[in-house]
């Protein structure tokens, strides 16, 4: 078989994964988009194993390995996003925008005031300040 | 690893169109599943995403492979999200709202990265042949053999990722009463 087609099917499905990535809206479609991504770096590891005929089966064991890091990823993100689906009502990665460079945080750090309470997040209580360090 | 004596580009082999047919399968799979505005539908998509890519690696004599995706992804991993989708209480229907406003921008670096990816990987292995003939190199046996001896101590290691993967799942997934009321 030609290296080109597992080469270029992982290209293309990771690609695919870039875009879902980018282009959703609702956290666990991104998960979902990882989970392309991860898939297509599997699939080259297998081909360039069964390629190169390793001794060892690098490529092999690299994704057995890749696939159990993959299932405590999910598990793990969503957990994550149900906690925060839980606290604030939404899956929504637009409207979680706690940490977001307002246009307040950015006067803040141009006054050199730490510390003034002018975002607009309620639960931004250090990224301001930390901003502010920042940019002085 | 052989060279090009023997290969032709133009008469593509029985194991090279089967592989063509089930990548297109595949990516249309994929495609679906990050275009599709009903959000149930995605996670059914990446069924049958990842289901072709487990018949990839059979085609790729990688037989444990094939039946550990099947296991671990179209088993445990869709159902996952799956019960993500429904905690979530993602709407059955259409939901217009699936996709953020930066879907040209998205588009732009997929397409992008496809085209720069595509043309390196044509370009370097444009005279390079997978030979797939003699014994699978992937069954059971030759992954067991070299996971156990060659790779035993990632194994253990991985072990006690996924136990503390398991851990921390739990605790942040269960509701604390106490600190509600104690503290």
């Amino acid at each position: 078989m030609h290296l080109a087609y597992p080469a270029v099917l992982a290209v293309l499905l990771f690609c695919t994964g870039l875009y879902g990535v980018l282009a959703r809206r609702n956290a666990i479609l991104v998960l979902m988009s990882v989970e392309l991504m991860l898939n297509a770096v599997n699939l080259n590891l297998v081909a360039f194993d069964v390629w190169l005929r390793d001794a060892l089966h690098a490529g092999q064991a690299l994704t057995l390995f890749t696939i159990a890091i993959a299932a405590a990823e999910i598990g793990i993100g969503l957990a994550i996003v149900l906690m925060v689906h839980r606290n604030r009502g939404t899956s929504d990665i637009d409207k979680l925008r706690d940490n977001a460079e307002t246009h307040d945080a950015e006067t803040a750090g141009h006054d050199g005031t730490p510390g003034a309470g002018r975002t607009a997040g309620s639960g931004a209580t250090a990224g301001p300040d930390e901003k502010a360090e920042a940019a002085a | 690893m052989t060279l090009a004596a023997g290969h032709g580009f133009l008469s593509p082999t029985g194991v090279e169109i089967a592989f063509l047919l089930v990548g297109i399968v595949t990516l249309g799979a994929a495609v679906i599943t990050v275009t599709t505005k009903q959000l149930v539908h995605a996670a059914l998509w990446l069924v049958v995403a990842l289901g072709g890519l487990a018949v990839e690696y059979l085609l790729l004599t990688a037989e444990f492979i094939a039946w550990v995706q099947v296991l671990i992804y179209v088993g445990s991993v869709v159902v996952l999200l799956l019960f993500g989708l429904m905690l979530t209480r993602a709407p059955i229907g259409r939901s217009p709202d699936a996709d953020s406003g930066n879907r040209p921008a998205a588009l732009a670096v997929a397409v992008a990265a496809a085209a720069a990816l595509i043309w390196v990987v044509i370009d370097a292995f444009r005279a390079t042949w997978i030979d797939l003939d003699g014994p699978a190199q992937g069954s059971t046996k030759v992954s067991g053999a070299i996971l156990f001896r060659h790779w035993v101590l990632p194994f253990e290691a991985l072990s006690v990722l996924l136990l503390a993967a398991l851990v921390g799942a739990i605790v942040l997934s269960r509701r604390d009463r106490e600190r509600e009321g104690g503290n």
